[in-house]
Formats: structure tokens, C-alpha cells, sequence
């Protein structure tokens, strides 16, 4: 077990399987020569030169439609946006070329890719560069959709993206590449569509994923030493597929929930999780399930109201405690 | 490297060619009637976007490539599939909606596959596809094969985003890519020089260093000399190839549009009718001696009784089973 970080996770996760399969590239904007925008593509053109390497223009919709087309030539193309911000002016190729293509050709021509790129908000970056988008690409049948929260997972989830057969969207966070956390050598991967407790608990299980995880475990640290709640952190790591079981059988355990996330609270992923919980877990609940997002506005960038907008851990501690009626 | 200027049409190419390029635009042509037919009668829904009248631009084009090269197309896309070897069984069926079909049903007119003829869909979204085409031949090129990627799209596409990101990236990556532009006037009900600041489509090559040619599309033989010109730049030296194919679409945009009306004369059309690709090579082969009239005759009764089967196969086929709906949105 190596302590790496994130962002050295996804490289070594990056690197072993551009070794394993000589039809794996990665394509994007600044992979190559300039080492990756967050230095995720680091030696990687050194080691497998330009054609496994490429660099792109500045157009999203070009090269991710590239990638679409190689997949569909047999390639394993892993297409890096700088940003998911970014990634919208792409959207035609990953929601109309690459998650239909399977099903429109009945089932003649598999579309195995992966778009990856950091996703949510990081530090003052205002508006147009804060977004998360996953229930944009949750949405869609089609894709798989996973979003990583600690190095372990980042690896072990970038490589079964990888090896899958279907476009697999990996949702990175910028704030989380400089966090460090024991990998496992070598051939570590982490199955799509299965949650992972972080935390376990008994009172309230916090449902969260990406930067949300951390987020999450602080609230529970807080709820154990001032509240003598159990907390327990459950870290969906995949949002398509969903593992429905985990948290049902997680609810069933604590009869409360929260669901926190980075995104906004219309539609969300929270929604589509409190979904789950009232439709299969109804008479086990002993508290309406609650929602931390975003405040439902675009991203300030003053530094007080970013922090207001944001989850933060008093907004999940005070919601855990609604739900134990601890108010 | 770029030259955006007409070449004059190499008027040579075997008569086996000739005749078969002709039996494939009577093909079309007969197959397009007969699919106004079914639409009229319900039998195929949503939309349907027929290739009357700009058949020499698919036979012409496909004539000039191998097996193993790959095709993409956009919605408009019968006559492609039916010239690249997809049985006009298995088109009419898709049309219909069957289980028979060339995507099982689930495609529809705007999304024909065949992977095995390497006919890698009609796309429905205007110039989505065309990133692809560049996507497949960077796949050509990064496994150090010749084959080519054959890539029809409209005028209209012209002015997507889309259109300028892949013939840029086709350029700085060389990839064997020929970019094959139906240019039938008209995008829907608009005509192109109302909304493009550029209505000669081959000079945009220049702004990406790629070699192009303006090309008569109701001459089937230019057509394919021109893409056979294409297709060599691709496979010799890995070059992409802009072709501006000058053709007419005799039919409204989709079954559901007026031929004519707002956007156009009923005069302009029966002008264009004149000129037509099917008339103007039977002709020719007439001149030829290579062809007579009862020959013309029994080729086309031959090919009116092969889209009767068509017709017949697709009716009598079964829709998908009901467990279909579920399968193919993942694979395993």
C-alpha cells in the first residue's frame, strides 16, 4: 500500500492500462507536452509517445466527437476535458453519438470511452467555472457515471472505466487532486455501481459522493463528539448505475438520511436518491429525508458568499440533527 | 496544399462500372418511391428523408472504395446504405420499424448500421457525425492501416461548429478522411446562399490547408473519379480531402415537407429534372452501345421486382419482441 495522491492515482491508474492495452489513448487539450492542466497526464507523453498522447485544439466538440469515432473503430480513447465547465460545448457527442449509438444500431457498434475531467466548483472561479454536472449525465441511459472521492477510488474507478465497454463518465474533483490516501499496488480495480461506506453509523447515514465525502465525514466527526450521534458515511461512488441496495440497506439500519451533494437542488442527484429511499424504504423511516446542495444559485465569486453557497459542514450537521429531532 | 478548383470529369471508367453504378442509382431511385409509397400508407413513421435525384453522388463515391474502408452518413442515408451493400431487405424493414431491420428495428430511417459493411450510421443531428468520421480515421491512422473514411453530410451542415473542429483536426493530424458535401441548395427550407457568407463550400478547405474539389453530382462518373482522386490522397499519404458534390434533392427535405413552394419554383425542380443522373449515364451508355432499351428495361423491371420483395420482406416481418425495448442500452 503507497500513500499517492489524487491526482497521482488517476496517472498511475492512467499508466497501467495504456500499458495493458496498447488501444487505450488519452486525447484532450493540453495532455501532451504541457503534462495535463491539473498534471493528471504527467510523463505519460514521454512514455507512449505523440500518438498515444495527443493534444487537442481548444474544441470540446471536435475531439470529443474524435474519440466517439475511434471507440466506434474499436479503440479504448480516454477523452480529458480541462474542465466538465468545458465539457458542455460537448455534449452532443457524449449525450446523442456516444450513449445511443449501442442501442440506435441494435446493438452493432459499442461505444468503450471514457470522459474524464474535474467537475464542481473549486476556489473563487466564479460562475461559469463551478458547475457539477452529474445529474446532467446521470440523466442519460446510456452512460455510466462515477465520481470518485478518495485516491483509492480514483484509481480503482478510472481503471474499471477503462476496461468497460460503454462510455463511463469519471467525474474528478479540483479541489480533491492534492489529497492523499493509501493505494493499493498494481491491479486495484473498484466495480462500477457499488457504494462503499466510509463511515459506519447507526443514527442518520449521510448519502454523498466526490468532494461531498470529506465534507460528510467532518459532519460526522462533529455529530459523534458534540451530539453523541452516530453518523454513518455513505459514499455512492457511482451514480449510473446507482447501487440502490446500499442505500436501502443503510436506511434500514438508521431510519434517517441526508443527501448532500455539489450540485443544485432542481433535479439533482439527491433527488433522484431520496426517490429511491421513499418508494423502497417508507416504513423504515423515522424522519423526512433531507437535501444539502448548492444554494440554488450560479456560483459568486466573493469569497463570503462562494463559502454560503457551497455544502458546508454546519448545513449537514444541522440537517442531521433535524432528522433526529434534536432541534 | 489546398486547391479548391473544379478538375474537369475524367470520362473514363470501365463499363462494368457504369452499369453497375447504373443499376445502383435505379436501385435508390425505385426503393425512395416506393418508401413515399409506405410512407403515405402509414407504414413507416417519424421522419423520412429521401435521396431522389442526388443518386450518382452515392454510387459515384461508394464505387471508389474497398471493402474494409468505413462509411458515416447522416440522415439522409438510404441510398448510401443500399450502394454499400446493406440488403434492400434489411433497409426497408429498418424503415418499417422491424425486428428484421439493419439496427433491429430501433434506428429507423435516420440511424441504418451495418457494422459488418462497415456502415457506421446515419446520424440525425446536423454534422454530429463528421467529428466521427475524423474520430474513425484517427482510429485508421493510429493502427497504421490504408483504409479511409467516406463521410456525406449536407450543405447546411456546413455552417456547424462541428464541421470546422473535424476538418481542422483532420488536417493538423492527417487523417484518411474524404469529406464529402451533398450540396443539394437547400437546408430544409432555406436556401444555402441565404445563410452561408461562403456558398462555394470548397473554398473553406483553404482555411484548412486540405486539399478539396468541386464535383457535378448528377454526373455519377465525375463523382467517382473525383473520390477515387480523394480516396488515394487518404490512403498514399494520409491526406483529407474536402469534396463539394454540386446536387439536387427532387423531393421535400423530409415525407412530411412540400417539394416545392416557399423556398423554391416548381419551374427551378422541373429545370433540375432535366439533368438528371440516372437519364444523363443511360443515356450515355446508349451512345455507348453498351447498353439498349429492352436491356434498360429488364434491368429496371428487374430492380421495380427487387423493391417489391423489399416491400414484402418488411411487411411480413415481426416487429422487435417486446424484450427489446431493454436491450442494447448497455453492453456487457
Amino acid at each position: 500500500m503507497a500513500t499517492l495522491t489524487y491526482r497521482d492515482a488517476l496517472n498511475q491508474a492512467l499508466r497501467e492500462e495504456m500499458q495493458r492495452d496498447p488501444d487505450v489513448f488519452l486525447i484532450g487539450e493540453e495532455v501532451g507536452v504541457y503534462q495535463g492542466a491539473y498534471k493528471v497526464s504527467r510523463g505519460l507523453l514521454e512514455e507512449f509517445g505523440p500518438t498515444r498522447v495527443v493534444d487537442t485544439p481548444i474544441a470540446e466538440l471536435g475531439y470529443a466527437g474524435i474519440g466517439v469515432g475511434a471507440a466506434m473503430a474499436g479503440l479504448r480513447p480516454v477523452v480529458e476535458f480541462m474542465t466538465w465547465n468545458f465539457a458542455v460545448l460537448a455534449l452532443d457527442q457524449i449525450v446523442n453519438s456516444a450513449a445511443k449509438m449501442l442501442y440506435e444500431s441494435g446493438g452493432q457498434i459499442p461505444v468503450p470511452i471514457v470522459f474524464r475531467g474535474p467537475n464542481g466548483a473549486a476556489l473563487q472561479l466564479a460562475a461559469q467555472h463551478s458547475q457539477a454536472w452529474e445529474s446532467w449525465l446521470a440523466h442519460i441511459p446510456g452512460l455510466k457515471v462515477v465520481a470518485p472521492a478518495t485516491p483509492a477510488d480514483a484509481k480503482g474507478l478510472l481503471k474499471s472505466a477503462i476496461r468497460d465497454n460503454n462510455p463511463v463518465i469519471v467525474l474528478e474533483g479540483e479541489m480533491l487532486y492534492n489529497l492523499k490516501g493509501d493505494v493499493p499496488e498494481g491491479e486495484h480495480v473498484v466495480p462500477l455501481g457499488r457504494a462503499d461506506v466510509k463511515r459506519p453509523g447507526r443514527d442518520v447515514t449521510i448519502v454523498c459522493h466526490s468532494k461531498t465525502v470529506s465534507v460528510a465525514l467532518k459532519a460526522a466527526e462533529q455529530l459523534a463528539e458534540h451530539e453523541g450521534v452516530s453518523a454513518e458515511v455513505l459514499d455512492l461512488r457511482s451514480l449510473r448505475p446507482l447501487d440502490e441496495a446500499a442505500i436501502l440497506e443503510s436506511v434500514a439500519r438508521t431510519n434517517r438520511a441526508v443527501v448532500v451533494e455539489e450540485g443544485w437542488p432542481h433535479c439533482g442527484i439527491g433527488a433522484q436518491v431520496v426517490d429511491v429511499i421513499q418508494r423502497d424504504a417508507f416504513d423504515q423511516l423515522d424522519a423526512p429525508v433531507l437535501r444539502v446542495t448548492q444554494a440554488d444559485v450560479p456560483m459568486p465569486y466573493n469569497k463570503q458568499l462562494e463559502r454560503l453557497a457551497k455544502p458546508s459542514v454546519e448545513r449537514v450537521v444541522a440537517a442531521a440533527r433535524r432528522t433526529l429531532y434534536l432541534d | 496544399m489546398a486547391t479548391a478548383t473544379a478538375q474537369p470529369a475524367n470520362k473514363t471508367a470501365s463499363s462494368d462500372v457504369e452499369r453497375r453504378m447504373l443499376r445502383q442509382m435505379l436501385l435508390i431511385r425505385h426503393f425512395e418511391e416506393k418508401a413515399a409509397e409506405a410512407y403515405a400508407l402509414g407504414k413507416i413513421g417519424g421522419f423520412c428523408h429521401l435521396y431522389i435525384g442526388q443518386e450518382a453522388v452515392a454510387v459515384g463515391s461508394l464505387a471508389a472504395l474497398r471493402d474494409d474502408d468505413y462509411v458515416i452518413s447522416s440522415y439522409r442515408e438510404h441510398g448510401q446504405a443500399l450502394v454499400r451493400g446493406v440488403s434492400p431487405n434489411a433497409v426497408m424493414a429498418e424503415l418499417f420499424g422491424k425486428a428484421t431491420g439493419c439496427s433491429k428495428g430501433k434506428g429507423g430511417s435516420m440511424h441504418l448500421f451495418d457494422a459488418e459493411k462497415r456502415f457506421m450510421g446515419g446520424h440525425g443531428i446536423v454534422g454530429g457525425h463528421i467529428p466521427l468520421a475524423a474520430g474513425i480515421g484517427f482510429a485508421i491512422r493510429y493502427r497504421g492501416g490504408d483504409q479511409v473514411c467516406l463521410c456525406y453530410f449536407g450543405e447546411a451542415a456546413v455552417n456547424i461548429g462541428a464541421f470546422h473542429e473535424a476538418l481542422n483536426m483532420a488536417s493538423v493530424y492527417k487523417l484518411p478522411v474524404i469529406f464529402c458535401c451533398e450540396n443539394n441548395r437547400y437546408g430544409m427550407g432555406t436556401a444555402f446562399e441565404r445563410v452561408a457568407a461562403v456558398t462555394d463550400v470548397v473554398e473553406h478547405a483553404c482555411s484548412y490547408d486540405m486539399a478539396a474539389e468541386l464535383v457535378d453530382g448528377m454526373d455519377a462518373l465525375a463523382v467517382y473519379n473525383a473520390t477515387r482522386r480523394a480516396v488515394e490522397r487518404a490512403r498514399k499519404r494520409g491526406h483529407p480531402t474536402l469534396l463539394e458534390v454540386r446536387t439536387y434533392r427532387y423531393m421535400g427535405h423530409s415525407m412530411s415537407d412540400p417539394l416545392h413552394g416557399v423556398y423554391r419554383t416548381k419551374e427551378e425542380v422541373e429545370e433540375q429534372r432535366k439533368r438528371d443522373p440516372i437519364s444523363q449515364l443511360a443515356m450515355k451508355l446508349k451512345e455507348e452501345g453498351t447498353l439498349d432499351q429492352p436491356g434498360l428495361d429488364a434491368l429496371d423491371a428487374e430492380i421495380r421486382a427487387e423493391v417489391e420483395e423489399a416491400v414484402r420482406f418488411a411487411d411480413a416481418s415481426p416487429d422487435p419482441d417486446p424484450a427489446e425495448l431493454t436491450t442494447h442500452v448497455l453492453a456487457d
